[in-house]
């Protein structure tokens, strides 16, 4: 019999904001143990939340990039449960109105678009993390993490293979990066994942036992974790190797299983109520608008844009328009030398080489855009070399540095240096009159030699065309 | 026991223990938090402080502000030489300290005062910064104070008054101006027959005589019946339940609060560690705020009760367009030798409307007036001209 898979995302998100959601307390990944913390988001009694406005509108921007409705009346709640990294034994998130309803966003994948929708978006608070100690046999708690703000993404059960739900992630992690929402880190844990799965018959309408895989944090795992339930579901159903029950399963990459936790029926009541220190928040027509304005204009309209305006070739486009900072620089750099060809050239050329060598991703290109502009656009007008823009580049790069200045302190305009390409020509002409002769004699490929005998002696700040033609006019 | 520590014995205001001061334990009257010392203050210890006004120590209270008078506190009741129960504040301001500053949750200021022959005022809800305040019921309980007259818990009251950034609920007011007269001439004051009627010959008696009092200096009185607050009882303490059950589930022997000697794993350590530490009346909030919240009473219980505050302001908007403001006793008799949990659900009767909906209240001689929201001069002059007649 074949079957069909029925898979339903949470994606948890860490909001990129430089304070926690109820407290001034930084977020930054990677601090000291505890230093993140202060009596608000320990759970200290008498501290009370202070509605961080920066995390509403991340929560706005995150509904409108994934074409939700805005709920412009919004509450949070209070969700009780007990366990050591929850330092007030209750967690603040939004259970009746949350932030955005009814969504949905397009993905593409070998079997064409197809739309995944989206249930709902809600923000709330993480909690801490356990650290076990081995040494001393303890376990002790980092509350770094808590009070940090969450956007919870749920998707209706609209996924049916791995593939759907690596496009969906990647398209969600796209969106949201763009816009600067958060920075979706699966590896920092700023991405989380839990996979509600189930299985049944192709042609059926009736949904079968549905397991839920809790905090999955790579792809290779939610992969391999999609693929081991299906079989082990499919076994249930025609081997009947177990029967299948509603529960939360923990995945584990080692052994690449996946083992119950508990059952959904003996879960906990959470107990959820509105929480009395959070006012509601209503968003006004002013505020949605202004967070409106501050979206980016999507990848996908970016890169219609780019072809068609700035004739940008499709993939050039496209590469550009995976990163937003990339985009930042190749449109601040157009703004100021109005080269889009050329620019998009250096970006996809050199300046992802120099990544590549920091090991560097798109997302870290750390370049003035006005700056790349103007070395652009002075090799475009012959003021320097190709090769000299290179040298700019590197020097620019991540520095404050003027590319003009830099240029004329280091000899590399191209102008300046002209008189000193032809003694460097003649100087190599002299040097090897052997091969002058051999060439004069018809033997032209030993121009070659010659040519790279300048470029040495002129240490690769000559221009390889300025350098030819002066060898011609010598020569010929 | 009266205070549970003090700094300086001749300060002029002291606080009671549900509010922090830094460095000094701050126990809620509870074995749970016998070892509690907070890390900072309360926003009304910094304002008292910024005024001048230096803080003399902390006052005993019942075990999280739940009870009648004090009985519940895990260091002892406070009782008079009758053997009846009394406010620790309220012998305190007796004996010259200028004012004690209250958590008012469920009454028991509001009823050690009038009972105690001294003065307390709970302001609107958001008036005064519950930042520091060991939380409770947090969509109703507020701040008050503790005085011999009105004057003095007025003057006190101003200080502590005023928006704090720090509260997501505090009002966006920055001052408050209270003033004191004794002028109730004109003024329209109702006494529910509701309330009358649960009181005993004397409390009766008392109510009587205040209203004539106010008569003599020119109010109008009259006998009203709103069938809709008899509702507010049940209501409360739903909500106050639910809201405290939800607070004190923080206590649970990790973080802070009283932590068991011997546990096997951590179900054992919370079971044990809250088993041992919280008194039976705070149990009993925390068992009935876990049912009204669960998943299957919730819509039945807790959302009920949030309609029926959303029935009782438009209820009070139509009698506050009437009456300036309602005068009634504070509880059925004058004088408790002992308060079972029977007891103290029964006496919230009278208190739980001004708590639930988060008005001003004025308690003196044996009675209190309540008033609309913002109102609190209405009762500060009518509290000052009941003193004045005799």
């Amino acid at each position: 019999m074949k079957y069909e898979t029925i898979i339903g995302l949470e994606v948890h998100i860490e909001l990129a904001t430089d304070s926690k959601i109820f407290c001034s307390c930084g977020t930054t990944f990677g601090a000291g143990q505890n230093n993140n913390v202060c009596p608000a988001c320990c759970g200290m009694p008498g501290m009370l939340p202070i509605m961080n406005k920066k995390v509403v509108e991340l929560g706005m921007m995150a509904g409108m990039l994934t074409n939700c409705h805005i709920n412009r009346y919004t509450t949070f709640d209070k969700k009780s449960y007990y366990y050591p990294d929850l330092p007030s034994s209750y967690q603040t998130t939004q259970w009746f109105a949350p932030i955005c309803v009814d969504g949905g966003v397009e993905i593409e994948t070998s079997k064409g678009k197809k739309v995944i929708g989206i249930k709902q978006i809600h923000m709330e608070e993480d909690a801490g993390k356990l650290v076990h100690d081995e040494w001393t046999d303890t376990t002790l708690v980092d509350f770094n993490r808590t009070s940090v703000p969450l956007i919870e993404i749920v998707s209706r059960p609209d996924l049916n293979s791995v593939e759907e739900v690596v496009a969906y992630l990647d398209k969600l992690k796209t969106l949201l990066r763009f816009a600067k929402v958060s920075d979706c880190k699966m590896e920092e844990g700023s991405m989380r994942c839990d996979v509600n799965l189930s299985i049944r018959p192709e042609g059926s309408t009736e949904l079968g036992v549905r397991t839920e895989m809790k905090n999955m944090n790579s792809i290779t795992a939610i992969s391999k974790a999609i693929e081991y339930e299906v079989a082990r579901h499919i076994d249930a159903l025609e081997r009947g190797t177990e029967t299948l029950i509603q529960e939360t399963r923990r995945w584990d990459d080692v052994k690449n299983k996946s083992f119950g936790m508990r059952s959904k029926e003996m879960a906990a009541d959470y107990r959820y109520f509105p929480d009395p220190n959070l006012v509601p928040i209503i968003i006004d027509d002013e505020w949605f608008e202004s967070v409106k304005e501050r979206l980016p204009e999507l990848p996908h309209l970016k890169k219609a844009r780019y072809m068609d305006e700035l004739g940008l070739s499709e993939n050039d486009a496209s590469i550009i328009t995976s990163s937003r900072a990339l985009c930042d620089v190749f449109e601040g750099a157009t703004k100021v030398n109005g080269l889009p060809k050329d620019t998009a050239n250096w970006i996809l050329g050199e300046c992802m080489s120099t990544l590549r060598q920091k090991k560097l991703s798109a997302d870290d290109l750390d370049i003035d855009p006005a700056k790349l502009g103007i070395i652009v656009k002075m090799v475009a007008d012959g003021k320097i070399v190709r090769n000299a823009g290179k040298k700019v580049l590197a020097a620019v790069f991540g520095e404050d540095v003027d590319p003009v200045e830099y240029c004329k302190a280091n000899g590399l305009d191209a102008q300046s240096n002209a008189g000193e390409i032809e003694e460097a020509v003649k100087k190599v002409l002299d040097a090897n009159a052997d091969t002058v002769t051999k060439y004069k004699n018809g033997e032209t490929k030993v121009r070659n030699a010659l040519f790279g005998q300048v470029m040495k002696e002129l240490k690769g700040k000559g221009d390889p065309a300025s350098i030819q033609a002066i060898l011609s006019k010598l020569l010929d | 026991m009266k205070y549970i520590t003090e700094k300086d014995i001749k300060g002029t205001v002291a606080l009671e223990d549900t509010i922090l001061y830094k460095g000094i334990p701050c126990t809620a009257g509870s074995k749970m938090l016998e070892k509690f010392i907070p890390l900072h203050n309360a926003e009304v210890a910094d304002r008292l402080e910024k005024a001048g006004i230096s803080i003399s120590g902390k006052v005993n209270v019942g075990e999280f502000g739940f009870d009648l008078l004090g009985e519940t506190s895990y260091f002892g009741a406070e009782k008079d030489e009758n053997g009846n129960l009394v406010s620790a504040s309220s012998c305190l301001v007796k004996e010259g300290l200028k004012g004690v500053l209250a958590v008012e949750l469920n009454g028991a200021s509001i009823r050690g005062a009038a009972l105690g022959g001294t003065v307390f005022v709970k302001p609107t809800y958001g008036t005064v910064s519950r930042y520091g305040v060991i939380p409770c019921a947090c969509s109703s309980e507020q701040v008050g104070v503790h005085a011999c007259n009105v004057e003095n818990a007025s003057e006190i009251l101003s200080v502590i008054a005023g928006h704090d950034a720090k509260d997501g609920t505090s009002l966006p007011c920055e001052k408050y101006e209270y003033f004191v007269k004794d002028d109730v001439s004109g003024k329209k004051v109702c006494i529910p027959k509701e309330y009358f009627e649960k009181a005993d010959d004397s409390t009766k008696a008392n109510v009587e005589k205040i209203a004539d009092a106010l008569k003599s200096k020119g109010a109008q009185v009259e006998f009203v019946s709103f069938a809709e607050f008899e509702a507010s009882q049940s209501a409360w303490f739903v909500m106050m339940c639910a809201e405290s059950c939800n607070n004190l589930s923080r206590y649970e022997g990790v973080k802070f609060g009283h932590r068991t000697e011997s546990y096997n794993d951590i179900e054992e350590l919370y079971t044990k560690s809250r088993t041992e530490a919280f008194g039976l009346l705070a149990k009993s909030v925390i068992l009935y705020g876990s049912d009204v919240l669960s998943k299957n009473r919730y819509f039945t219980t807790y959302d009920k009760a949030l309609k029926v505050r959303r029935l009782l302001r438009t209820k009070l908007d139509a009698l506050f367009a009437e009456y300036d403001l309602i005068l009634a006793p504070v509880s059925s008799k004058t004088g408790y030798k002992e308060a079972s949990m029977k007891t103290v659900y029964e006496e919230s009767y009278f208190t739980s409307l001004a708590s639930m909906m988060g008005l001003p209240v004025v308690a003196t001689k044996g009675v209190q007036l309540i008033g609309n929201s913002f109102e609190e001069n209405k009762l500060l002059c009518a509290a000052k001209a009941i003193g004045e007649v005799e």
